[in-house]
């Protein structure tokens, strides 16, 4: 009985696991969920002295994921981009999915944002006293307007679901928000390419910090423009591996293999303009911004050890051209395993990027009697950190089981079905 | 002596520190701490969470060592702080060149503390505590701030408010004559306060031997040091101690 309890939910023509199984897998999730909001309660009602940021390492572990889930989370804008306005037909398998993740991505960082700021009740005074020179401002308004624009983008998703969809005025509505929904789209990779650049631009600008600081365009940083081509290039290779990754857990062809192909393509080409231009202003930076500000470059790596030459070198080359080269060579990409590890290898690179931008920024000494510091993040960290996580996993999971996140699924089972 | 100052009535408050004078005994720490209703760190704190206007640094120069004091530069010319805090906590105010902030507005992101090269920005990691009786020796100028915000030197605000508000009632105009607590209670008197709109004081700031802490980086730090030890001058230039093995 239990097993049957919620088949009514279920999309007809796909398969799903016994209700009672989908709970075991929901379990440790909501355990996680759990824990990491009682850390939350703690550095809310305690202070965040309850984490091991200081006042050197004002950012830790939770700036530098929201970044990484961020640039990650890219791929729900610039499928829709590529779906809704470059037509690129065969990505309509996986925009319901980008969509999901996107929305899990955002919220997520909005929820650990809130717990990370000092004084969160005061977040609506960003909005009362901007100050438009900051990259924070631009970051705190596009971020807001987009996870408006993502919610709006998953109610036709989420009215879709099979007792819904039954109801005439939902389906009307669902069916009139879907017409509107390019300009949406329009109105998203609008508010990302922007907060995606100043989040770049948050560490781009500070001339106080020669390991971090960039000339720019006008009063963007270049790491402005770098950022958002980081996020455009690992957005599809997220949506690849987030759709391969639910393949394996469910044990189902969810797309077919042009949508990864697609994916894979686009990505790698983005990857690879993103490494060059990576290259040239980290070439910029050692020969010029850096010297002319009395730090001359090399010395940010002399401390070996965690922050060595090889960061620099593992984030530009294996993480960067390696995988570019992966995803562009159709008969590497044609290999399902090789396309995963690119995509995966995209992602680390992209996570180690944000890394250096907030970690590798605040460890290293600016005045000339101040030393390197290192900083492990506390337990509430990781456990705030996991609530975001099993949060994501649990939308995700849900939103699988009772909505279509992959429009093809049904099709391919059914071709299974035949064979 | 007065000449720009009089005329704008505006003023560039500056700090000449004195290195050869300085013995890294404290007092302007505490001085600081007394005067700005700072609190004194609770059993937990930790160097680097503590809240510290002021710090004194010690300085290994091969000889005798020198000290340091450091507190917030004040910088003028592009306040590296000012510009990226999102809703307008930190203020430049032209009027005394002091970079304010106001813990009132702020949100405690602590992206100015990211942004400030000399770490002089401290986060109230906790609510602030003062032993029994001691809230009673608080100073009434000075607002108490609340936990989650970000905190810095003003050049004791305080105090210069008070001095506004004597010139006022004593019919003077121009900018204000003070002195922070830290110079104050200095007492090796290596700390000297003043306007850089004082043709005396800007030129004491200009003499041979005196520079400022990272002043490639061209946010124009108004706190001056000097020294007529060329090894302590060399301890302050780069960046970094490498320490290896």
């Amino acid at each position: 009985m239990v097993e049957r309890l919620d088949e009514a939910w279920i999309a007809r023509g796909v398969r799903r696991a016994p209700f009672g199984r989908f709970l075991l897998w929901a379990a440790p999730w909501a355990a996680l969920l759990a824990l990491g909001a009682y850390a939350i309660f703690l550095c809310l009602r305690g202070g965040l002295f309850h984490t091991n940021m200081d006042n050197r390492y004002v950012f830790g572990l939770w700036i530098f994921l929201d970044l990484a889930v961020i640039a990650l989370g890219a791929g729900a804008f610039f499928t829709g981009f590529l779906l809704y306005v470059l037509k690129k037909t065969e990505l309509k398998a996986v925009i319901n999915s980008a969509v999901v993740i996107g929305l899990v991505c955002y919220s997520g960082a909005v929820l650990i944002l809130a717990v990370d700021v000092g004084q969160p009740l005061r977040a609506w005074f960003t909005f009362y006293h901007p100050n438009v020179h900051s990259m924070l401002t631009e970051v705190t308004f596009c971020i807001t307007c987009y996870l408006t624009v993502l919610l709006i983008e998953y109610v036709p998703i989420f009215l879709k679901n099979r007792r819904l969809k039954w109801k005439p005025s939902m389906l009307v509505f669902e069916y009139n928000l879907h017409k509107v929904m390019v300009v949406f789209a329009l109105i998203g990779t609008l508010l990302s390419f922007f907060h995606q650049g100043s989040l770049g631009g948050l560490f781009g600008v500070l001339r106080g910090r020669p390991f971090a600081f960039r000339e720019g365009f006008l009063i963007w940083p270049s790491t402005f423009f770098l950022f958002v081509l980081s996020a455009m290039a690992v957005g599809p290779s997220f949506v690849a591996l987030t759709t391969w990754l639910a393949e394996k857990a469910t044990r189902r062809r969810l797309v077919k293999d042009e949508v990864y192909q697609t994916l894979g393509r686009i990505s790698g080409k983005l990857l690879l303009a993103y490494v060059f231009f990576k290259c040239l202003d980290t070439m910029l930076w050692i020969n010029q911004t850096a010297p002319e500000r009395g730090f001359p470059a090399h010395r940010f790596y002399e401390y070996g050890g965690a922050f060595g030459t090889w960061i620099l070198f593992t984030e530009i080359a294996l993480l960067g051209l390696i995988p570019a080269l992966l995803l562009l060579k159709p008969e590497w990409r044609a290999r399902r395993g090789l396309l995963i590890t690119g995509a995966a290898m995209a992602c680390l690179g992209v996570t180690l990027n944000r890394f250096v931008f907030t970690i590798q920024t605040l460890a290293l000494p600016t005045m000339p009697f101040d030393r390197l510091l290192l900083y492990w993040p506390s337990w509430q960290e990781f456990a705030a950190f996991g609530f975001v996580v099993a949060y994501g996993m649990l939308v995700y999971s849900f939103s699988y089981r009772y909505l279509t996140l992959f429009p093809q699924e049904r099709e391919l089972a059914m071709t299974e079905a035949r064979r | 002596m007065r000449k720009l100052g009089a005329e704008t009535k505006t003023a560039r408050y500056a700090m000449l520190i004195d290195l050869d004078r300085c013995n890294g005994c404290g007092a302007c720490m505490v001085a600081c701490a007394v005067e700005n209703n700072v609190p004194p760190p609770q059993a937990s704190a930790t160097p680097r969470t503590g809240l510290n206007w002021l710090r004194v640094f010690r300085l290994k120069t091969g000889g005798r060592d020198a000290f340091i004091p450091v507190m917030c530069m004040q910088c003028e010319d592009e306040t590296p702080c000012q510009s990226v805090c999102p809703q307008k906590a930190v203020e430049f105010d032209p009027v005394t060149g002091i970079v304010g902030q106001i813990p009132e507005r702020c949100l405690g992101c602590r992206y100015c503390m990211a942004a400030c090269p000399y770490q002089a920005r401290v986060f109230n990691w906790r609510d602030p505590q003062w032993p029994a009786g001691m809230e009673k020796a608080l100073n009434p100028r000075v607002s108490v701030r609340q936990r989650g915000t970000v905190e810095k030197c003003n050049f004791c605000h305080g105090r210069w408010q008070a001095a506004l508000e004597k010139a006022a009632h004593d019919g003077e105009e121009g900018p204000v004559h003070y002195t922070p607590a830290c110079a104050e209670a200095c007492p090796a008197q290596a700390i000297r306060f003043g306007d850089l709109n004082d043709e005396e004081f800007a030129a004491a700031c200009h003499e041979q031997g005196v520079f400022r802490l990272l002043d490639t980086l061209g946010t124009g730090p108004k706190v001056f040091y000097r020294t007529s030890r060329a090894e302590v001058r060399e301890a302050t230039r780069g960046f970094g101690e490498v320490r290896r093995g």
